[in-house]
């Protein structure tokens, strides 16, 4: 098996997709020729040509609105947006039809097609380069988002939007992208969407993470290694829907409940899990569910980034005040 | 008038000061006056000085990303020596000449790239915005500001500036269609420099000029050679006029080169070749520009000497200073800008922080 980073599985499940499914177009702004902005679709245009793989003009609305045209029209569609705060211009066009028109239409139409989108912090990027999406594109009834942590898992839940019926956005961890390798099979396997992974089990408490703060997650495990608590991480790799079962049953195991995310913290998602978890788990709680989050502010500039985005340190102070509550 | 005579659709491109510091277009020169042309090169140099030197300091890994500006001074300069005080400037983010030609200091400009928000606090006084990153957003926010000009009777022309690359998107109809709609004193200024970071202007539209959009408008447009230094004065100058008269914007497409990276990010390597390069090297803005101030006697090789030596030291030092004093983040910054008031949640989320890091955290 090879062993790859994040940004090259993505690459690989693309390539082997395109191979394998001649409805597949791949494109966005300078994600043809130079093979996008951080190179995950480096050498596709070559590989395919340019019908299939190319640049589009700088227009997120057009990016977007044509995708779902595509989509109407025969094509899969797999579209990029350079950078998470750039969505923000096209997104009339995500929320008002792609995600509403098996609704709006009952079923006449539908249009399957993965939006890929790098996402977060951590890179001292400009500003609209730093953005977390998950909470606000998890409201979108009729859209499913998807966000990996691992390169395994980034090749596995592509290739399952790329086979599911509803449009699904890719959420990609720009900060992980190269920060580490992992064997992933040659071969075509899908990870199924709505399924969360059980990272490491543990009895104390449950945290849940997804993207790139699975790993800043198990950073802060490690700060614990000798406080004799026993934590189990789920990483919930698809925002929306969200696998209520696997949290569950976890929070009735250890009765304890976490969530790490970077996006800001007021109606965040969450603030979503912690609803559901007092919703259907309520009686098993020894302690008020937690979150360890962004704060409600503007993503600063690089120079100030860190007093927003979360820390190990963070994550295991809350996990600490949480088991000894 | 000019932009009858220099109809984009007939191939038509304005150009004053040739490659070879000759005057072209005898009668369109502007004969500004010596005070005017050398503020204007002082400017230019001076932004060509902090444009190298942020690319050393980002390479000693002292500076963050930074987008270069070389090749395209005389555009920017060009332009903004034709707005009056009282106007606005509505930037994309590679706006450095035009910004330190507007007053902005040059402090402010190092500290955006720094890292920092308040290289974005600038004098309201100065009419001008700060950097803009989301592509096109500018024309919207100057015809809202040419409107109110319009509506209060302030007399100010908001000028906008955007890439090749962002006339592709939305934005820049919209907001030029508006303005247009009620004849709002807007001047929209497109530095065409060949390059949207990999995707050349041939790949942005059909179009066969940017110029010629202007009709769809029902403004006038026009082309200029962005290099030339007096053209862009000339044609900005008219355009200025024109829309503070009450006639509505005016579209200027400035043809000129971004010699540079579109980022530090970026490399240019990939998707242009150094041929091309060479080419648009060759017609690079300040070369003809300080011939024709040496012809006209205003400047020599001691005076460049000299101001080489000024802009240096001062460029090093306003670069100190942002990274021994002003560059690092404070902690309440980041939160007490976010309403009028800190509202009850954030100072709760401060405190709650504040404490953490006390208590050793980080």
């Amino acid at each position: 098996m090879a062993v790859i980073n994040l940004l090259e599985a993505i690459n690989q499940a693309l390539d082997q997709k395109l191979a394998d499914d001649s409805r597949i177009v791949v494109f966005g702004e300078d994600a043809g020729f130079e093979g996008g902005v951080f190179r995950v679709t480096a050498g596709l245009q070559k590989k395919y040509g340019e019908d299939r793989v190319f640049d589009t003009p700088i227009a997120e609305a057009a990016i977007i609105g044509s995708a779902f045209g595509m989509s109407l029209n025969g094509l899969l569609p797999v579209a990029e947006i350079q950078f998470d705060g750039f969505i923000f211009t096209g997104i009339a066009e995500l929320v008002s039809h792609v995600a509403r028109y098996r609704n709006r239409t009952r079923g006449a139409f539908s249009v399957p097609l993965v939006l890929r989108i790098p996402v977060g912090g951590g890179i001292k990027a400009l500003e609209h380069h730093s953005e977390s999406l998950e909470s606000l594109l998890g409201q979108i009834p009729g859209l499913k988002v998807v966000t990996p942590s691992t390169p395994y898992d980034a090749k596995g839940l592509l290739i399952s939007a790329l086979e599911d019926p509803d449009p699904v956005v890719f959420l990609e961890p720009k900060r992980i992208y190269r920060a580490g390798k992992q064997e992933v099979p040659e071969e075509m396997y899908r990870i199924p969407i709505g399924k969360a992974k059980v990272v490491q089990e543990g009895k104390d408490i449950t945290v849940v993470a997804w993207g790139a703060m699975v790993r800043e997650t198990e950073k802060a495990i490690k700060l614990l290694e000798n406080d004799n608590i026993s934590v189990e991480l789920i990483d919930l790799r698809t925002i929306s829907p969200i696998d209520s079962e696997t949290i569950i049953k976890s929070v009735q195991k250890t009765g304890r409940f976490l969530v790490v995310s970077e996006a800001v913290k007021t109606y965040g998602a969450a603030a979503e899990l912690i609803a559901l978890v007092n919703e259907k788990a309520f009686l098993h709680l020894e302690s008020p569910s937690a979150r360890v989050t962004g704060h409600d502010i503007t993503v600063p500039l690089a120079r100030g980034e860190h007093f927003h985005f979360v820390s190990p340190e963070r994550i295991s102070d809350a996990i600490k005040k949480s088991v000894r509550f | 008038m000019l932009f009858k005579k220099y109809d984009p659709q007939k191939g038509q491109m304005l150009k004053i000061l040739d490659e070879k510091a000759n005057i072209v277009a005898k009668d369109l020169d502007p004969k500004l006056d010596k005070e005017t042309l050398l503020r204007m090169y002082e400017v230019m140099h001076l932004a060509r000085v902090a444009d190298i030197k942020a690319l050393q300091f980002q390479r000693q890994g002292r500076m963050l990303t930074f987008a270069p500006n070389r090749g395209q001074e005389a555009t920017q300069v060009g332009a903004m020596a034709a707005l009056e005080p009282k106007d606005w400037l509505s930037p994309a983010f590679r706006e450095l000449p035009a910004m330190l030609y507007r007053g902005v200091p040059l402090e402010n400009i190092y500290l955006y790239w720094y890292g920092n928000e308040w290289g974005s606090h600038i004098d309201p006084a100065l009419h001008t915005l700060p950097v803009n990153i989301i592509i096109g957003s500018q024309i919207n926010h100057a015809a809202g500001i040419a409107y109110a000009s319009k509506i209060l009777k302030k007399g100010e022309v908001a000028l906008a500036t955007i890439g090749d690359g962002g006339t592709s998107h939305g934005f820049f109809y919209e907001g030029l269609n508006f303005a247009g709609s009620y004849d709002a004193p807007l001047v929209v200024l497109i530095q065409n420099n060949q390059w949207a970071i990999s995707t050349p202007r041939k790949k942005q539209t059909k179009a066969v000029t940017l110029a010629q959009k202007a009709v769809a408008f029902g403004i006038p447009g026009i082309q200029v050679d962005g290099n030339d230094i007096l053209a862009m004065y000339v044609a900005t100058k008219a355009a200025v006029d024109h829309a503070r008269a009450g006639n509505g914007p005016v579209l200027i497409e400035a043809v000129t080169y971004r010699l540079g990276a579109h980022t530090t990010s970026d490399d240019p390597t990939i998707y242009r070749s150094n041929d091309e390069v060479a080419i648009w090297e060759a017609k690079e803005p300040m070369i003809r520009f300080k011939k024709y101030l040496e012809d006209l006697g205003y400047w020599d090789d001691a005076q460049e000497a000299a101001l080489e030596v000024k802009h240096n030291e001062y460029v090093n030092e306003v670069f100190k200073k942002v990274e021994t004093e002003l560059g690092a983040a404070k902690l309440e910054d980041v939160f007490k800008y976010t309403y009028a008031e800190m509202t009850p949640a954030l100072e709760e989320q401060l405190e709650a922080y504040k404490d953490f890091l006390a208590k050793g955290g980080k």
